[in-house]
């Protein structure tokens, strides 16, 4: 049998005509087989340009180029058309209702004190301090002797102390982190930039405000030329970087044994004056015994409650909260949400 | 101290209109917290009169004594009341509040039928208008003090602020009326005249009669007076404005001679105490107790003494414990008619000492052991004293003393340090008279080469900054400007710091809570867990906050396990719980501390003693899990968490910090034996996981299976930075091997040995099957391996090489045969 041109556009109405009228991607394979299957008349048109004088064969290849090219574009595009159109429908029928409760992970979290340990950590990296730390159990001349509070001096009387038994042994719980402080001028020479946050203890009973172990953070600088406006300067940062750009703070003046002026530094906050911590230039006295040349350098010191820190931030009531160990608690913080 | 406004305008004019704020302001400003002001009489009105008792029913058939009492209150007629009280009688002068007076409470008197009587009123007690506690029974005003009918709220200066303000350690001198009027004139800007310097105490000249005094031990006290009289009329009354102002100041009214000592305590800051002189055995010595065993003190208590106490004591024995309290043999009585008072500087350390060591905190050693003025000894010694001839008839008889004032010495001083030392410029003019405010004179050598002479009250300037406090004080702290340190030194964290948080975070990433316990245990709940050897050797606090909770910790999981229980009882019902947090062992020899001095910094041979009387104690981190890490869901179940999975979270934790484990079993309490395992890293113990013991489970109520791990921080050393091949892009070749062995065989042991024969191109090896149902207490263990070389892609024959050596090590290392 020999094929003519009429018999070729005559397979491409007809192909043209299959593809549009397939309804689905079955009904399409079938079409393609048929149309441009090895047994179709295209095919068979292309197998027959071989034997065809040169003359011939390229009139005729011309034809059956465009013919079998014209049906390919048609069947890519119907085939497309299907396969969204089977894609929409699978998908459709996939679909979830995602306000299902999404699979929990384990929820932890950071205790509060913790987050704000580092944070106020890195706050003071950030000004130049390093991050010091001592032991807890403390030696009593650390404690109380190298920050001119001798024994039997009314100062010591003012903070109710853990002592160990037997009392010869001279330690104690640190009733604040300042032996970080000696602890830091005996072993570096000036200047000294130090942050020193931890655990400290005094003997009051647990209630809504106090408790017997509780954490404090203090600074010290020593270096040249300190003066007490830095000291106020640092406060400033240190307040607003806690509490938000717009808290004041005032210091008033006060007494501390290791510090001379004294201060109570203060925060304004919420509407109302809040007792912060303690404050002051470090007394002479105190860096001679850590064997700093008070001709040269001159330095100041602050300390303050990290629980009442936190209290003030969080609107927290009740100590019990911090102390307890209720994982409700430590997990509304997550891992590091202020 | 509570100071009553009235009293402190004697010395300073302080304005009648000054506003509660401005009032607290002004102490808050130069250092002096206000702890509570008090408007006495605001909420009183009258009227409350002077009355005077003209007839006494008594009326029978009551509960109580009731009295029907008639009063002249000066209205021409008697007025009759009904009163509970009955320690008064016929022509007495009491006060009494008429209808239509309100007493504070709200309480409105008004003519009221009670007792079968009317009653037109009421007889008040102290109490009822709130000027003092005293409520044994009605107010009964000194004979004559006034007309009846005379308005007794103007009588007893009811109308008064009272102010109640904290005195800081470092300010013994504004423990008095003299010392809070200069500070508050000061803070103000207001004259102020000193009460000292009215005192003439010339006129009481130092002569050989009356009680002498000697002093034995002058380290002390440097100065002592003892004044005596004769002829005082022990039982004449205290004036009403006297004892109205001890009463505001928090005081009781006593008797006269007790009142006047402590007026003139008040008012100056000087403690004084009143002997019978006639009990007094020839004179007075200050001495140490030494072999004088015990003393009966006021308050009638025998009292041991110790042989460093001081004691005040005359010929025969101690007669007061010096500068706490008297002795009950010479006290004052209402017989007494001969005084010898006495008034000293004595060292405060000396009277801290015996006012801890008697557990006696009074008026007197507080002001004494904070440090009084040296100069008022002799000057409230007199003032006492003319007190005592003006109210009491008394007779000057002589005075003695012994030893002399020591003030503070001269500090030499660069007038400019107070600019530099607070940041912001002081004129030298100020700071001259802001110094000269609070009492020092000032000599100038040149323009900034000042010598500052310290007032008499203030034995704490000692130091160029005592002085800048003082002009800081007084110019205000505000004045002090905001700026930020220039230098800076910042090295980030420490490596101990930084694994410090990523162990938290870590942990707290992956569903644990951490909490902060108290580092307080139970010695029998420690003793309960199974804890043994240095694991139980505490420290114990020699006052503890509760008897039952005496010891320090020697490890995290007794805190952890009582948290959990504390959960468990508040409803949670999967627990996952972590601490960081330092450990206390008694395990060391510690060096014994000596007494160190603070004069100059200890040498390092004595800072290394010091360093060294403090144990290590080592930082721990605990992870308790009392449930499942996780809650079941609506799409399944959260896996349990087993004995595998804490000890899979210790070896993240030791691997996180760069270092290697091995594990291997252990019988660690308070673990099941047979399911802890210990983890070493070069062969030293730092971390304990597994299960807990079924036992100490069941004991706290927790749910079966509760599982713990806890692992030495600080003994996981820093390893150096690591340093990294490049990535070999080959690619593996993967075999799989089964392996029967022995079930008392572990597989990190054939881990090991596979490993070992397996050859350098081994990559990893990860165990994917565990059957234990063979038989013979056999167990199949079946490890896939991943292989790959550096150069080239690996042959299936050289591949199949490794694995028969790997095969041939386990068999020879674990006697283990390979499965079909």
């Amino acid at each position: 049998m020999t094929l003519n041109v009429a018999d070729v556009t005559g397979s491409v109405k007809s192909a043209l005509l299959a593809i549009k009228e397939a309804k689905d991607l079955a009904a399409l394979k079938i079409v393609k087989t048929e149309h441009l299957g090895d047994k179709s008349v295209l095919s068979k048109a292309s197998q027959a340009l071989g034997k065809m004088a040169a003359e011939e064969r390229a009139e005729f290849g011309k034809v059956v180029g465009s013919a079998k090219s014209e049906v390919s574009a048609a069947f890519d595009a119907k085939l497309s058309e299907l396969e969204i159109a089977r894609d929409q429908k699978v998908l459709s029928e996939e679909r979830v209702d995602v306000s299902l409760p999404a699979s929990k992970f384990p929820k932890g979290g950071l205790h509060p004190l913790t987050i704000l340990t580092n944070e106020i950590s890195d706050l003071f990296i950030g000004l130049g301090y390093r991050v010091a730390e001592g032991p807890e159990l403390e030696a009593e001349w650390l404690n109380f002797d190298a920050l001119n509070i001798p024994a039997d001096h009314p100062a010591r009387t003012m903070q109710d102390t853990f002592f160990i038994e037997p009392l010869d042994s001279k330690l104690v719980l640190r009733t604040h982190t300042s032996p970080v402080q000696i602890r830091t001028m005996l072993e570096n020479k000036p200047p000294i930039y130090v942050i020193c946050p931890g655990r400290t203890y005094r003997a009051d009973e647990l209630d809504a405000t106090h408790t017997p172990v509780f954490s404090q953070v203090e600074g010290l600088v020593i270096d040249r030329g300190i003066t007490m406006a830095d000291l106020k300067g640092t406060l400033d940062y240190f307040a607003q970087s806690i509490f938000g750009p717009d808290v004041k703070t005032r210091l008033r003046p006060s007494f501390f044994p290791f510090t001379e002026p004294s201060a109570e530094v203060d925060f304004f906050f919420n509407g109302r004056w809040i007792e912060w911590g303690g404050c002051g230039m470090v007394n002479p006295k105190v860096l001679e015994v850590c064997g700093i040349d008070t001709s040269e350098f001159s330095g100041f010191a602050f300390g303050m409650g990290l629980e009442r820190t936190l209290m003030v931030r969080h609107g927290i009531t009740d100590m019990h909260d911090i102390v307890e160990g209720d994982i409700r608690f430590t997990r509304s913080f997550g891992i590091g949400s202020r | 101290m509570k100071i009553p406004l009235s009293w402190i305008r004697e010395f300073s004019p302080i304005p009648q209109d000054i506003s509660l704020e401005n009032l607290e302001n002004a102490f808050v400003n130069v250092g002096f917290e206000v702890e509570g002001i008090d408007l006495q009489g605001r909420d009183l009105t009258g009227p409350l009169v002077v009355a005077r008792v003209e007839s006494i029913e008594e009326l029978t058939g009551n509960k109580k004594a009731i009295r029907y009492v008639g009063l002249d209150c000066g209205e021409g007629s008697t007025r009759f009341v009904i009163c509970g009280a009955t320690n008064f009688a016929l022509g007495d002068l009491v006060v009494a509040a008429l209808p239509g007076a309100v007493l504070p409470g709200d309480f409105a008197i008004s003519a009221r039928e009670t007792y079968g009587k009317t009653s037109n009123g009421m007889i008040c007690s102290a109490r009822e208008l709130r000027i003092s506690e005293e409520h044994s029974g009605i107010i009964v005003l000194p004979v004559d003090c006034a007309k009846v009918g005379a308005n007794a709220v103007e009588l007893l200066e009811i109308n008064d602020v009272v102010v109640d303000v904290a005195v800081n350690p470092d300010r013994g001198y504004a423990l008095s009326i003299r010392g809070l009027a200069r500070e508050l004139a000061a803070s103000l800007g207001l004259k102020y005249s000193d009460p000292a310097q009215k005192v003439n105490a010339k006129e009481f000249a130092i002569n050989a009669k009356g009680i002498q005094v000697s002093v034995e031990d002058k380290t002390a006290l440097s100065i002592v007076y003892i004044r005596t009289i004769s002829d005082f009329n022990a039982s004449a009354a205290t004036p009403l404005w006297m004892s109205r102002r001890i009463e505001k100041c928090g005081m009781r009214s006593i008797s006269l001679a007790v009142d006047i000592t402590n007026y003139v305590m008040l008012e100056l800051g000087q403690p004084l105490h009143a002997f019978d002189a006639t009990m007094i055995d020839t004179s007075l010595v200050m001495r140490r107790a030494g072999n004088t065993k015990t003393i009966k003190t006021l308050d009638n208590q025998e009292r041991k003494l110790d042989s460093d106490d001081l004691v005040v004591a005359d010929k025969s024995t101690a007669l007061a414990l010096a500068g706490v309290m008297g002795g009950a043999s010479s006290e004052v009585t209402d017989k007494t008619t001969q005084i010898a008072l006495e008034a000293a500087r004595f060292d405060p350390t000396t009277i801290a000492k015996s006012s801890r060591r008697h557990k006696l905190s009074s008026e007197a050693s507080r002001r004494l052991e904070r440090g009084v003025d040296p100069s008022l000894a002799e000057i409230s010694s007199a003032r006492a004293i003319a007190l005592m001839i003006e109210l009491g008839g008394a007779k000057y008889v002589g005075s003695s003393s012994s030893g002399e004032p020591k003030y503070a010495p001269v500090v030499s001083f660069d007038s400019n340090f107070v600019s530099k030392y607070l940041g912001t410029e002081v004129s030298l003019a100020e700071v001259e008279e802001k110094l000269k405010i609070v009492g020092c004179d000032v000599a100038k050598k040149s323009a900034t080469d000042w010598e500052i002479d310290p007032p008499s009250w203030r034995s704490d300037l000692l130091l160029a900054p005592d002085l800048v406090e003082e002009v800081a004080r007084m110019i205000g702290y505000e004045r002090i400007p905001s700026t930020l340190p220039t230098g800076k030194i910042g090295a980030g964290l420490t490596p101990m710091q930084y694994r410090k948080r990523s162990v938290a975070d870590f942990l707290a990433g992956n569903g644990f809570s951490e909490v902060y316990n108290y580092p307080f245990v139970n010695p029998d709940f420690v003793a309960q867990l199974g804890f043994v050897g240095d694991r139980a050797k505490s420290f114990r606090l020699a006052n503890p906050m509760s008897e039952e909770f005496p010891d320090l910790r020697t490890h995290l999981l007794p805190g952890l396990l009582l948290t959990a229980v504390r959960n468990q009882g508040r409803g949670a019902k999967d627990i996952a719980l972590f601490e960081i947090g330092s450990v206390f062992r008694n395990t060391e020899k510690l060096e014994g501390q000596s007494v160190v001095g603070t004069d100059r910094v200890p040498d390092e041979v004595t800072r290394a003693k010091i360093y060294k009387s403090v144990p290590y104690q080592p930082l721990h981190v605990g992870g308790l899990v009392a449930g499942k890490l996780g809650s079941d869901g609506w799409n399944g179940k959260a896996p349990d968490f087993t004995w595998a999975e804490a000890i899979g979270f210790a070896r993240s934790i030791i691997e996180s910090t760069g270092n290697v484990s091995t594990t291997s079993s252990s019988d660690f309490a308070p673990w099941h034996p047979g399911r802890c395992a210990e983890l070493q890293v070069d062969g030293k113990a730092v971390a304990h996981a597994g299960e807990l013991h079924p036992r100490v489970i069941a004991e706290l109520g927790l749910p079966e299976r509760s599982c713990a791990f806890v692992v030495v921080l600080s003994a996981l050393g820093f390893p150096e930075t690591k340093k990294l091949k490049t990535l070999i892009t080959m690619p593996a070749a993967i075999q799989d091997i089964a392996l029967v062995v022995d079930g008392s065989v572990s597989s990190s042991t054939l881990e090991a040995a596979l490993r070992a024969g397996a050859g350098d191109l081994l990559e990893s090896i990860t165990l994917f099957d565990r059957y234990d149902k063979l038989g013979d207490g056999k167990v199949s263990l079946a490890f896939t391996m991943v292989f790959r070389a550096p150069d080239r892609t690996l042959t299936a024959e050289e591949v199949s090489q490794y694995r028969e050596a790997a095969a041939t090590s386990a068999a020879k290392a674990c006697g283990a045969v390979v499965r079909a």
